[in-house]
């Protein structure tokens, strides 16, 4: 009984949450490394892309909640989800025409298009805060528990409680759905084919008659759908702030970067890597180790490996340590 | 050379005149956050500085005549390049005769230390509440209408002893007003018997706070203190202590207190304290009433906004000058004792007593009463949550 105690709060405070926000930055660092690996530079404005998405899925849930039309126990957002997408992708496209093509046109090196990112990332940064503004937005509804930590005592009579929201279930599904569904049309279809030849050897795939506007504006509506997807799955799971969509940003870099830039398989595990790195090594073990361990040995202190202040040190030293013994990330990925 | 002679004594006649052309009015500096963790907070706080101004101003009375306008600069809140460099900006470019702030007291030290020191600037931050602000080297030029953390930390001890818990977690946002504020906690609470079970810090405006609140949980308390900010990280160590069941009861120093909490959490966090600056005395009420619809006058740290632009006001005019030199002297006269006492709304009033050469004692809309090194003395508002709202309990 007592093991079983030690698990369920081992899975209440650690392997719950880290595997549903290893899915939010998975889903991220998908888009992140479909832009590094297709059109060749590390697109800075993923997060304010990701808060824009959210932000349009936000407007329509509210729009819906005032008809009155809602989703059962899911939240209403996932209804509105398709607009978010729907108007995330017209945004990406008319920003790669007005300004990605450009540089693309003069084959500008990587770097100045990591530079230009970052331009377009300050004027979606202003957009979205001039829209919603910057305060704090919450649009989740619904269920809020699959079971509370109340309902679970009381049905399992365990003195440990465990909570699963909504939205962690469902975040973690939609990822794997979402996921299974890239991988498919990457493998599987004409266009996603084309699309990795096109990563692969530009020159090649334009001789064998690809064509390249085709391909890149495949990727942005999918990076789109992506982004819109990974900050809808967030905000529904804490809040929605644009200033915090910026700071993801660095983790969800960090997720693509450890799993190999450019490599889609790399971004997920990167994004659990990095995940689970944060929430597992400034654990304070003392909760589980009472459980687990006879009560002579019974921890007097907390057990604590690392304070909480080092947790983003933990995924930086790991990213570190990957770049050190596999330049290339994780999984092989590309270097430009 | 003649040409160019002439250029010069013609452009510089022109700045000649262009200056005497501003001479009816002072311009004072409002560096906030309105970029950044507070960017939530700080229109109000502006909107509350300049609401004094405007009421200086359409006195007719403030040094003989002279109106004033704010000019507003960025803090950031954060980021102490971008808020040295725009202070620099108030004084150089913009010629001001004071500054109204900063807000977060990691960049209110660094335009203390590297602009107002320099350039001989008075300041008043009406929200930097660091103690580390208390001993840092001023010259004089530095005074807040927010009390330092040393005091919020004695009275936050003081108010969980009295409800009885002696074993709380603590969290604390990892900034220059999150450390202090848990160090004087700590200080206070351990010396009076209390335990703290953990004293975590968190980045503000992350991601993610499973990592912090599985350590403070496993810690275990009878209440989470949460030395954060509502808008920012400390909510979402909230909503995630909630949902985990970690803990259901909290104690919120001022950075948490606002009205998101109610419409955020509602009865989520019954049984919930804190407290945050504010007095029973007639002021605060005041003023909300003379803002009226115009802003949100009971947001927080509004009232210390409107009486830290007061402040510079009457303490130019006590010295009949906006030299920030003659008047920052000043400050510490205007805001205490001996004088008539002086209400919110009732700037018109103390101008003219200070201009007859009486004495005034302002009270403001924050009960100011400046004390050591020109700090607020404190008093505080202790609250409750019941049935999903805030409710004052009383003043300490």
């Amino acid at each position: 009984m007592d093991f079983i105690n030690g698990l369920v709060v081992l899975m209440n405070f650690v392997l719950i949450p880290a595997t549903a926000y290893g899915a939010q930055l998975a889903l991220g660092a998908l888009g992140v490394t479909l832009i590094y690996g297709i059109l060749r530079f590390s697109n800075f404005a993923h997060g304010d892309t990701m808060a824009f998405g959210t932000m349009i899925t936000v407007l329509v849930t509210w729009w819906f909640q005032s008809m009155g039309i809602s989703f059962g126990p899911l939240p209403t957002a996932l209804f509105a989800l398709p607009f978010g997408i729907a108007a995330t992708a017209a945004l990406v496209l008319l920003t790669d025409r007005g300004v990605y093509q450009f540089y693309r046109a003069q084959k500008a090196k990587p770097v100045i298009l990591v530079i230009v990112s970052m331009g377009v990332m300050f004027v979606m940064n202003g957009v979205v805060r001039i829209i919603i503004g910057v305060d704090d937005q919450r649009f989740s509804d619904g269920e809020r528990f699959i079971f509370s930590v109340r309902e679970f005592k009381a049905t399992t009579g365990l003195r440990e409680g465990m909570a699963l929201k909504t939205t962690q279930g469902i975040t973690v599904i939609t990822a794997l759905i979402v996921v299974i569904a890239l991988f498919w049309f990457l493998n599987k279809t004409r266009t996603g084919k084309s699309m990795r030849a096109y990563a692969d050897n530009e020159d090649l795939a334009l001789l064998s008659g690809i064509n390249p506007e085709r391909v890149v504006a495949v990727t942005w509506i999918i990076v789109a759908a992506l982004a819109t997807i990974a900050g809808v799955l967030y905000g529904l799971d804490k809040s929605f702030k644009p200033f915090t969509y910026f700071q993801l940003l660095l983790p969800i870099f960090a997720s693509a970067i450890v799993g190999g830039l450019g490599s889609p398989l790399g971004a997920i595990a990167g994004g659990f890597v990095v995940a689970y790195s944060e929430v597992t090594i400034t654990y304070a073990w003392k909760k589980v180790l009472k459980y687990w361990m006879p009560e002579s040995l019974e921890p007097s202190t907390l057990m604590q490996l690392l304070s909480t202040e080092y947790k983003f040190a933990v995924s930086f030293m790991i990213l570190i340590v990957v770049l050190l013994f596999k330049p290339t990330g994780l999984f092989k990925g590309k270097a430009y | 050379m003649k040409k160019f002679l002439m250029a010069t004594a013609a452009s510089a006649l022109v700045a000649g005149t262009a200056f005497a052309g501003g001479h009816g009015e002072v311009k004072i500096g409002v560096i906030l956050g309105f970029t950044g963790p507070i960017e939530a907070l700080t229109p109000a706080m502006a909107d509350g500085a300049e609401f004094a101004m405007a009421e200086v101003s359409s006195s007719g009375a403030f040094l003989g005549g002279k109106t004033v306008a704010p000019v507003r600069a960025d803090s950031t809140c954060i980021d102490a390049a971008a808020a040295t460099a725009a202070a620099e900006r108030l004084i150089t470019s913009d010629g001001v005769s004071g500054i109204m702030g900063a807000d977060c007291s990691g960049v209110t030290g660094a335009i203390l230390a590297n602009v107002a020191l320099a350039n001989g600037m008075v300041m008043i931050s009406p929200s930097a509440t660091s103690p580390g602000l208390s001993t840092a080297e001023d010259n004089g030029l530095f005074f807040r209408t927010a009390p330092s953390d040393a005091r919020q930390g004695v009275v936050m001890a003081e108010s969980l002893m009295e409800m009885g818990s002696t074993e709380v977690a603590l969290t604390y946002v990892n900034n220059d007003y999150g450390k202090g504020l848990a160090s004087s906690f700590e200080e206070a609470f351990k010396s009076m018997g209390g335990t703290i079970t953990i004293s975590a810090a968190h980045e503000d405006e992350k991601a993610d706070y499973s990592a912090e609140v599985a350590a403070l949980a496993a810690a275990g308390g009878d209440r989470l203190v949460v030395a954060g900010y509502n808008t920012g990280g400390g909510a979402g160590i909230i909503r995630a202590s909630l949902d985990s069941g970690a803990f259901d009861m909290f104690h919120l120093p001022d950075g948490m207190i606002g009205g998101s909490l109610e419409t955020d959490f509602g009865s989520e966090i019954d049984g919930t304290t804190g407290q945050a600056p504010g007095t029973d005395s007639p002021g605060a009420s005041q003023l909300v009433d003379l803002i009226g619809d115009a802003f949100d006058g009971s947001s927080v740290f509004v009232a210390e906004s409107y009486d830290a632009a007061a402040l510079i006001m009457l303490a130019m005019q006590a010295a009949g000058s906006d030299n920030p030199a003659d008047y920052k002297g000043k400050v510490m006269d205007v805001a205490n004792a001996p004088g008539e006492k002086i209400y919110p709304g009732e700037l018109a009033k103390g101008l003219e007593i200070l201009a007859n050469g009486g004495d005034i004692d302002y009270v403001g809309a924050s009960a100011v009463e400046l004390i050591g090194p020109g700090e607020s003395s404190g008093s505080y508002r202790q609250i409750v949550f019941e049935g999903g709202k805030m409710t004052t309990v009383k003043y300490r």
